[in-house]
């Protein structure tokens, strides 16, 4: 049994534009030290699956700099490896991919030329720690023409309007589905991916080519939920579904919780890989204080820091006080400055003495390179 | 010629025990020490040449050779895996008409004259696997070639009172090598031989030719190599390096270097950068209650309890209530609740239980207390200065 791994990179990418401006839903940082590509790209080699292809469209350099050759998830491989799949095509169909679909059309050589059994599809807002050798399992024992990966779990109103929500027969099979409906409570809510065989690919490619079909969530999948065995399969561990900027802050802080950080980074032979970027370990001063965060390497810590997430290579200054706060690579904190609730994008440099206080319900977000 | 003309190529020796070590080189060889949070000694040579351009690296290795084999593994995370060059790993091997240790460091690159040939080399840099420092070689090589020397030997300058410990080399005001003395009582120049070494490498294998046939060396480069080139009147320099440079040959130094980093930039900036194979592990944790001051931290530790002066490898686990002070814990060592750690070195995946006493509060009476790799302590354990210990204690 052989894998084909595709890969969305910016499909979600208008749930946090302000993050997504300079680059793809891919390559948004998460969680100290990972890009949000890290998490599918590492489920899949983790599950043998070693032929992948990124589909992106459009502000990839960003994710090209993070992927380069694919070694650091042991992707730089001769027969396989990662792919990355701008944009292609003649005339009519040229331009930037207008859905999945359209994408998926757009590739159909890459796939036809592929040989692998079974092709896994993923989006880059949801964050798990996924074995699809056991959704491919219950694929095959479900005799399913396609499996979609959920979690029962809860959902607000303000998520939900981002979210597909499978209704599940006591059998497992899908027989309804809500795309951005306007509910809450406990739902089967997808987590974007899906595993199906090569050639059903190739078949729901081809039939959407010939009769015009533009949308994969409503032309393939909700409608054929009577006329084709569509299965769901629970992932049961946890899961983040990166949808707004206020979303980004909670999951972000999901991980200063252990229980938590451990569901993604802590499961037996299937870590999560990432860029190495050789950064010497985090030093502390005499005066740091750090309550209750999360340090990546490379830091040098002189000030407070309570509730936060600090990415490699950030300084903290002496005097400085950073609470709730998410700071990016390299971004620099001077001395007696003040940020409470302040998400920094890479490189931002906070002046001596400055104060920057927003609010949970709405934390404020530094565009990459600022100066304030 | 399978490979390309390579202007320079590197022989790494790496085959030392590091017996001054004791218990911390008992499963590995020194070179493959963790050093200063996520490093391996080995790491500071192997990167130094790779920002100084050398992509051709033969690593001598004989002792404990496994962890160090996997650690380099095929270069990749110094950029040294090459189409031509990179690095490699040369054990002793078998030759026709029998097979041989490496008797000697000389011997080791002796053994290996059929590796250097094939890069057809016009230089050969010579380096222990066993010091922390950052150096750039090619200026050093580029002062080599500008005084046309048959050697260049780097030396850094020592306090007095310490140069009896170290290979002194006496220079006229040239640089030029007039005398070596190997650890002298009362020395006449403070120049210290760092143990890197530029040959002209016809040079460097007419005379590793002529110290296999003699029969009475001892086949070393400091012991009988180099004063026989001197003696044979060839041409050679000192080159003087002023940065930061330990040897971290005893327990005594492999804590102050461990320790020199806790300084601002002690060990050189960041821009010359020190590579290491990556443990792939989330960022580090501090709990709502932990203490972090002056203390290196790396990815993957999970700090609950009270750290200063400290340098903790990937994976740490210090427990609520735990108290470290002034010591080193390598990977993935657990530190129990209330345990106490006071001036030691604490080796790789080493579980210490609840209410320990390792150590004792660091003094000039005080003696490093060290922990052997993989061991188990049960609670209550008490572990007095100055101890190195070696099997689990119940």
């Amino acid at each position: 049994m052989s894998t084909l791994g595709i890969l969305f990179s910016d499909i979600h990418s208008r749930g946090v534009a302000e993050l997504t401006h300079l680059r793809t839903v891919a390559s948004v940082p998460f969680g100290g030290r990972y890009r949000l590509v890290d998490f599918p790209l590492s489920n899949m080699v983790n599950s043998g699956i070693y032929k992948i292809g990124v589909i992106t469209k459009s502000n990839y350099h960003s994710l090209i700099d993070h992927i380069k050759s694919g070694k650091d998830w042991d992707l730089s491989r001769k027969n396989g490896g990662v792919v990355l799949l701008p944009p292609y095509g003649i005339a009519a169909s040229a331009g930037p991919y207008k859905s999945r679909l359209d994408a998926l059309k757009r590739i159909k050589k890459f796939i036809e030329s592929s040989t692998e059994d079974y092709v896994v599809m993923a989006d880059c807002d949801v964050i798990l720690n996924i074995d699809y050798n056991e959704v491919i399992k219950f694929h095959e024992a479900s005799g399913a023409d396609i499996t979609c990966v959920y979690k029962d779990t809860e959902i607000d109103a303000s998520r939900s309007r981002h979210s597909t929500v499978y209704k599940i027969s006591d059998s497992g099979r899908i027989c309804d589905i809500l795309l951005s409906p306007e509910i809450s409570g406990n739902c089967n809510v997808a987590q974007n991916s899906w595993v199906m065989t090569r050639k059903m690919l190739l078949y729901l490619i081809s039939e959407a080519n010939t009769h015009g079909l533009e949308h994969f969530g409503k032309d393939i999948l909700l409608d054929n939920v009577n006329n084709m065995k569509i299965m769901g399969y629970q992932h049961n561990s946890y899961c983040a579904h990166i949808a707004s900027l206020s979303g980004y802050v909670k999951y972000n802080m999901d991980m200063i919780c252990k229980e938590k950080r451990d569901a993604l980074f802590a499961v037996p032979s299937r870590p999560i890989h990432t860029k190495v970027r050789d950064s010497a370990p985090t030093r502390y001063g005499g005066d740091a204080t750090v309550k209750n965060s999360l340090i990546a390497d490379g830091c040098i810590i002189n000030g407070y820091v309570e509730n936060s997430i600090l990415f490699e290579g950030v300084k903290i200054e002496s005097g400085s006080r950073v609470t709730n706060c998410i700071v990016m690579q390299n971004t620099i904190i001077e001395s007696s400055s003040s940020l409470s609730w302040i998400i920094c994008d890479k490189n931002v440099i906070i002046k001596a003495g400055r104060t920057l206080s927003a609010d949970k319900s709405y934390p404020l977000y530094i565009t990459k390179g600022k100066m304030i | 010629m399978l490979t390309n003309k390579k202007d320079c190529v590197t022989m790494l020796l790496a085959g030392g025990q590091g017996s001054r070590l004791y218990v911390l080189t008992e499963k590995k060889a020194k070179p493959a020490l963790p050093f200063g949070g996520k490093y391996r000694i080995i790491d500071y040579a192997l990167s130094n040449c790779v920002n100084s351009g050398l992509d051709t690296v033969g690593v001598l290795t004989q002792y404990q050779p496994l962890l160090l084999n996997e650690y380099i593994g095929n270069g990749q995370p110094w950029d040294l895996d090459r189409l031509s060059g990179g690095v490699n790993i040369l054990p002793p091997y078998q030759k026709f008409g029998g097979s041989d240790w490496y008797s000697g460091t000389a011997n080791a690159v002796y053994q290996n004259i059929p590796f250097i040939e094939r890069y057809n080399p016009d230089h050969v840099l010579i380096l222990s696997g066993d010091h922390i420092y950052k150096m750039d070689y090619s200026k050093m090589l580029a002062y080599h070639k500008k005084k046309d020397a048959a050697c260049s030997i780097a030396v850094i300058d020592v306090p007095l009172h310490e140069a009896s410990r170290f290979g002194i080399i006496n220079t006229d005001e040239d640089n030029k090598i007039l005398e070596f003395e190997e650890k002298p009582a009362n020395p006449k120049s403070t120049k210290a031989s760092m143990g890197i070494y530029i040959f002209k490498w016809s040079c460097l294998k007419k005379y590793l030719m002529e110290d296999s046939e003699n029969p009475k060396s001892s086949n070393d480069f400091g012991k009988d190599v180099l004063p026989h080139i001197l003696e044979c009147g060839e041409k050679m320099y000192a080159y003087c390096f002023d940065g930061y440079w330990k040897d971290v040959g005893t327990i005594d130094s492999l804590w102050q270097a461990n320790m020199d980093l806790l300084e601002e930039d002690m060990v050189g900036g960041s821009e010359w950068k020190i590579y290491s194979r990556s443990m792939e592990k989330p960022p580090h944790y501090i709990s709502k209650n932990a203490v972090v001051k002056n203390s290196i931290v790396s990815e993957g530790c999970e700090i609950y309890g009270d750290v200063e002066n400290c340098v903790l490898f990937p994976s740490v686990t210090v427990k609520e209530g735990a108290c470290l002070r002034d010591s080193i814990v390598m990977a993935d060592t657990v530190i129990g609740k209330n345990s106490c750690i006071n001036y030691s070195i604490i080796d790789e995946e080493v579980n210490i239980g609840e209410d320990c006493r390792i150590g004792e509060k660091k003094s000039s009476l005080a003696e490093i207390t060290v922990i052997a790799e993989g061991l188990i302590l049960k609670n209550n354990c008490i572990v007095p200065s100055g101890a190195m210990i070696d099997s689990n204690i119940n």
